[in-house]
């Protein structure tokens, strides 16, 4: 069962198939695999079934009628699990739908399952979850990337052709790189973040996993657009995705190959598939050339204290009073402790800490004020070389999926992982991840792609001409 | 209230204004006292997971409107994270305005000309609030509270003078003349009983005013204007009887507790001051048209100052004087002004409104016009006495009605001087040695005559009148 | 701000999140965490001095809603995720250090 978000729709609309046979199909894939990859924390079977059921009568069409989609499992879904792979959410059952939610449901999709991701989206492996870790279809003993590994698997395993992640440092880019799909992280302010569960609210954006460059083109354009319940979501009109940009003419495109994003630390055979990608797109007619980004090289470290003040601060809500987990003690402050001791993973709370100590008296100038200002450098620098090219290329993970517990004992090391994707969130313009062969362990391997903010149909025509290039 | 030889207070207040718009800060959820708890609340005002704000644009309508009325500069400005946790904050953090406020650099004059400077009005979320179960309502002692997030993400106006303040009479006199400007400006309720408006007073002494600034507390729950005095009072006595026996004053935030009538030390926090402010990344930058600020400095309602004014002009009163701040606090000039205007004396216009109607406001706001007119004509004419003017003041304050018709169901009309003549002989006689002291200068058995003559007639003599019956009358 | 972090510090810090270490977690996360912060020595040596803030990447301003009422949500619906409820409100152990 491997057909595309497009193919679905188009069959569903012919009334070649139902919504409901397609269903069907894609939750006996579910039933089949997922107790071996755990990239489901809920299967929403029975709400699917109604929801492919009205479809069928004709109550709901649209762009994405009868097509299975999962959502990780940080975005809202009403009367419907939404844990964030926490023990402290574990049960809350939010009142509403993200926004997403709805625009997926009123272009017809259907909402399959919620998936698994590392605690709160923090984290490269979606080892943090603590409902246990998602594993990778091509190799189960290995990680699938996180944090939206459990959207990844989704797509990678055929659970749905297309599913959502969120991406605060490459979260969606990363796993869809280590599970050979698609990934997009839009800009920042493209796609509503409201009913997103936040983890760092300057970074967030959702963004599309799909088996085709076409199908996640579809999904953005479902997903996106201005939303009034967003404060930063952009009020103006966004270009949708068409067949132009899909066609893929990349002649004339001026590309920039980032050196400081193939140095040391990014292995030899990703490098190898990145030089691939370039030659191809060299081939289809675009110019590709190397270029620095000097800056580029802070952007992890930045990145380590700009996520985790905000986050320090997001995640205080979680308190055992209104929802989720409550762990009793004498007083306020007893249960507080108590609570957030209980519900957080270790992975958490060095985030919380890290943030609360780059935000705290006497420390915020050297940290988080620091952070900010080599936060204008690195969008100063990327800037700069959008004068000379309209997208950039570079690996998307440093390497091909790893093994469990390998890089658990030393949080740097996963850090690294996100070396290539964090500046594009520092700097809110959108990157999309195309899977481009595999590296020396047989493994799949992403090269991703940049773009100045709201240069999605660039960033799509380009990522097509990719794709068209290993067909 | 004097303090000891030579010591001066400092103090420098922080006034919460409830902005009084529809809905709340962040959210269409309804802005509205009184309601059953935990209904008006919505994924954003309860900071669920996910929830996002998007600011009102008739609160900052609001701010703008105070900030022009306190001749503020009205700047661009963004919104921060306080960062604690408390249970009445659904989020554990308060979004409020920090290094850029809305409204900066403002001057509030009272009725006496004494200036206040406003070192900045900014916008602000207001909290939930807690039900202390057990320890009879209070926090200590209680076995545990009940939260209600009705409350929780209305907007609020924070508004900070200067410590320029030096006596509780200006105190009192800045919350007066701020609330009516709050109300004038239609941003506010200013109704400190319910909460709508909340005074903290930061007090320090020193020894004259060429020192320096001593330490100060803060003194929070002061729930009214009458509070806010003996608040300060108490605090500035407790810290000079501190430093004349040789201890500091710790800076620190005390409890003004009403019954005991002392201040009281306040939330010690572990983890004190250390808010870990930084920008709302969930919010953008507001920077205010120069079209937008213009409309609102140009439209702003009449403030309690030209008001006052106006009364003087129609009374002949000075502006700072009691009854013509009384009139305008309680938003009863224009019940003067418009009698005064339909021909009303003035003088008794402005002492009833300012004495009777006064302590009746609420019936006083919804008084005609007309019908205050016709009584204060009957007084000035009259047709009835003052005391009886009263007594249908009270009639129309309640029920309203016609004033000649509630004079006659009452039975007052003007006894003819033949009447009265009789009345006073008979007491004269009834009462020689009282007479003989009377006719020997004693004032004091003036008001016994009076008194006999009303009692003898029911009120329905005219006291001036028996007045000059009993001088006409001395030998 | 290459000077190590302490012990101290991650105490505080975890005082201030309200989490609660045990002495073998609290040696554990000062040494991750110090590596982290060695980590961002980097950015240290850069003079930014000139350079502004970036805290948003969206140069929005003025996003502002009418001010109309929107329903709210049902309270039995909300009350029903609380981990403790009371009349209507939510309850929460008693609330200490406010007042003696
Ligand atoms: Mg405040
Ligand atoms: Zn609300």
């Amino acid at each position: 069962m491997a057909t595309t978000a497009a193919a679905i729709a188009r069959a569903v609309q012919s009334g070649e198939t139902t919504a409901s046979a397609v269903l069907e199909s894609h939750l006996d894939v579910i039933a089949e695999r997922d107790a071996e990859l755990h990239a489901c924390n809920y299967v929403m079977a029975d709400e699917a079934r109604a929801a492919a059921a009205a479809v069928d009568a004709g109550d709901v069409t649209g762009p994405l009628a009868g097509v299975p989609v999962a959502l990780k499992d940080n975005m809202c879904t009403r009367g419907v699990p939404t844990t964030c792979s926490s023990k402290i959410l574990e049960g809350w059952r939010p009142p509403y739908d993200a926004t997403v939610v709805e625009r997926l449901r009123a272009a017809g999709a259907i909402v399959i399952a919620k998936t698994n991701l590392d605690e709160f989206a923090m984290g490269s492996s979606t080892e943090n979850s603590a409902f246990g870790p998602t594993r990778n279809p091509h190799d189960p003993s290995k990680v699938p990337g996180g944090s939206s590994g459990g959207s990844a698997v989704a797509v990678a395993a055929g659970y749905a052709p297309i599913s959502l992640g969120s991406d605060t440092g490459g979260s969606i880019r990363q796993p869809a790189a280590l599970c050979g799909v698609v990934g997009l992280k839009p800009t920042y302010g493209a796609v509503s973040r409201y009913g997103l569960v936040a983890f760092a609210s300057s970074l967030d954006q959702i963004g599309p996993f799909a088996r085709t460059v076409e199908d996640a083109a579809i999904t953005y354009n479902v997903i996106s657009g201005h939303d009034p319940r967003d404060s930063t979501s952009y009020a103006e009109a966004l270009p949708a995705i068409g067949q132009a940009e899909l066609d893929g003419d990349v002649s004339g495109l001026r590309v920039g190959l980032v050196s400081e994003l193939l140095g040391e630390g990014i292995d030899d055979d990703v490098k190898r598939r990145v030089a691939a990608a370039a030659d191809a797109l060299s081939a289809a007619g675009a110019k590709v050339e190397g270029t620095s980004v000097p800056a580029c090289i802070y952007g992890l470290s930045a990145y380590y204290l700009i996520a985790p003040a905000e986050a320090s601060s997001n995640l205080a809500r979680y308190d055992g009073v209104r929802y989720g987990l409550r762990v009793d003690g004498d007083n306020i402050n007893e249960m507080y402790k108590a609570t957030r001791t209980a519900g957080f993973g270790a992975e958490v709370k060095r985030r919380i800490m890290l943030g609360t100590y780059a935000l705290s008296a006497g420390y915020y100038d050297a940290y988080y004020g620091k952070a900010l200002k080599v936060r204008s450098l690195i969008a100063r620098d990327f800037a700069a070389a959008y004068e000379k090219y309209d997208v950039l290329l570079s690996p998307t993970a440093p390497t091909t999926a790893f093994g469990f517990g390998a890089k658990t004992d030393n949080p740097l090391a996963m850090y690294l992982s996100d070396v290539c994707t964090i500046p594009s969130n520092l700097c809110g313009d959108p990157a999309i991840t195309v899977p481009y062969g595999v590296g020396d362990d047989g493994l799949p391997v992403g090269v991703q792609v940049l773009a100045p903010a709201l240069g999605e149909p660039v960033l799509f025509r380009t990522a097509a001409a990719l794709e068209r290039s290993l067909a | 209230m004097t303090l000891p030889d030579g010591w001066e207070m400092v103090i420098g207040l922080e006034v919460h204004c409830e902005l009084k718009t529809q809905t709340k800060l962040f959210c269409g959820c309804p802005n509205m006292f009184g309601d059953e708890p935990n209904t008006n609340v919505c994924p954003t005002c309860l900071g669920l997971p996910g929830s996002l704000p998007v600011l009102n644009k008739q609160a900052v309508e609001l701010a703008m409107r105070i900030g022009a009325a306190l001749n503020c500069a009205i700047t661009p400005s963004t919104f921060h994270r306080k960062n604690y946790f408390y249970p009445d904050m659904p989020k554990d953090y308060q979004v409020s305005q920090y290094d850029e406020p809305i409204n900066t650099n403002g001057v509030l004059e009272l009725p006496d000309g004494f200036r206040v400077g406003i070192t900045r009005a900014h916008i602000e979320e207001d909290t939930g609030k807690s039900t202390h179960v057990g320890g009879a309502g209070r926090i200590h002692g209680a076995s545990h509270s009940l939260v209600d997030y009705n409350r929780a993400g209305v907007p609020l106006l924070e508004i900070v003078s200067e410590p320029d303040i030096r006596t509780v009479e200006q105190a009192r006199s800045y919350v007066t003349e701020l609330r009516g400007i709050v109300v004038a400006t239609g941003a506010s309720d200013g109704r400190m009983e319910e909460g709508s408006m909340r005074v903290d007073a930061n007090v320090s002494v020193r020894r004259g005013p060429d020192e320096e600034f001593g330490t100060r507390c803060e003194i929070k729950n002061v729930n009214s204007i009458r509070s806010l005095g003996r608040a300060i009072e108490y605090e500035a006595l407790r810290q000079i009887d501190l430093i004349e026996a040789g201890e500091r004053v710790i800076q620190q935030t005390r409890h003004w507790n009403e019954q005991e009538g002392r201040t009281i030390t306040g939330r010690v926090k572990e983890d004190a001051d250390d808010y870990r402010y930084f920008l709302e990344p969930d919010l953008v930058p507001l920077a205010p048209s120069d079209e937008w600020i213009d409309k609102v400095r140009t439209t702003l309602a009449v403030l309690p100052a030209e008001r006052r004014a106006a009364v003087a002009q129609a009374t002949g009163v000075e502006p700072a004087a009691e009854p013509v701040r009384t009139v305008v606090d309680l938003d009863l000039d224009g019940l003067v002004v418009g009698a005064i205007s339909s021909g009303a004396d003035p003088r008794i216009a402005l002492a009833r409104a300012a004495n009777e109607v006064a302590a009746n406001a609420e019936g006083g706001r919804s008084l005609a016009v007309d019908a205050f007119t016709k009584l204060v004509e009957m007084e000035s004419g009259g047709k009835i006495t003052a005391t009886q003017s009263k007594k249908v003041l009270d009639v129309l304050l309640t029920d309203g009605g016609d004033p000649e018709a509630i004079a006659a169901g009452l039975g007052f009309e003007a006894m003819d001087t033949g009447a009265l003549d009789a009345v006073v002989d008979e007491i004269i006689a009834a009462n020689p040695a009282e007479w003989q002291r009377y006719c020997e200068g004693d004032q004091k058995v003036t008001g016994f005559f009076v008194g006999q003559v009303m009692k003898a007639t029911q009120g329905k003599a005219d006291g001036k009148a028996v007045n000059a019956a009993l001088a006409a009358r001395k030998p | 701000m290459s000077k190590r972090l302490t012990r101290d510090e991650v105490a505080h810090v975890a005082l201030l999140a309200r989490l609660e270490l045990t002495d073998d977690e609290l040696d554990m996360f000062t040494g991750q965490l110090a590596d982290i912060l060695g980590h961002a020595d980097d950015i240290e040596a850069l003079d930014v001095s000139d350079v502004p803030a970036m805290a948003h990447p969206l140069r929005l301003t003025n996003v502002l809603r009418s001010d109309e009422v929107v329903p709210s949500l049902d309270r039995d619906e909300v009350l029903s995720q609380a981990p403790a409820a009371e009349d209507g409100r939510f309850r929460v152990p008693q609330i200490l250090g406010e007042e003696p």
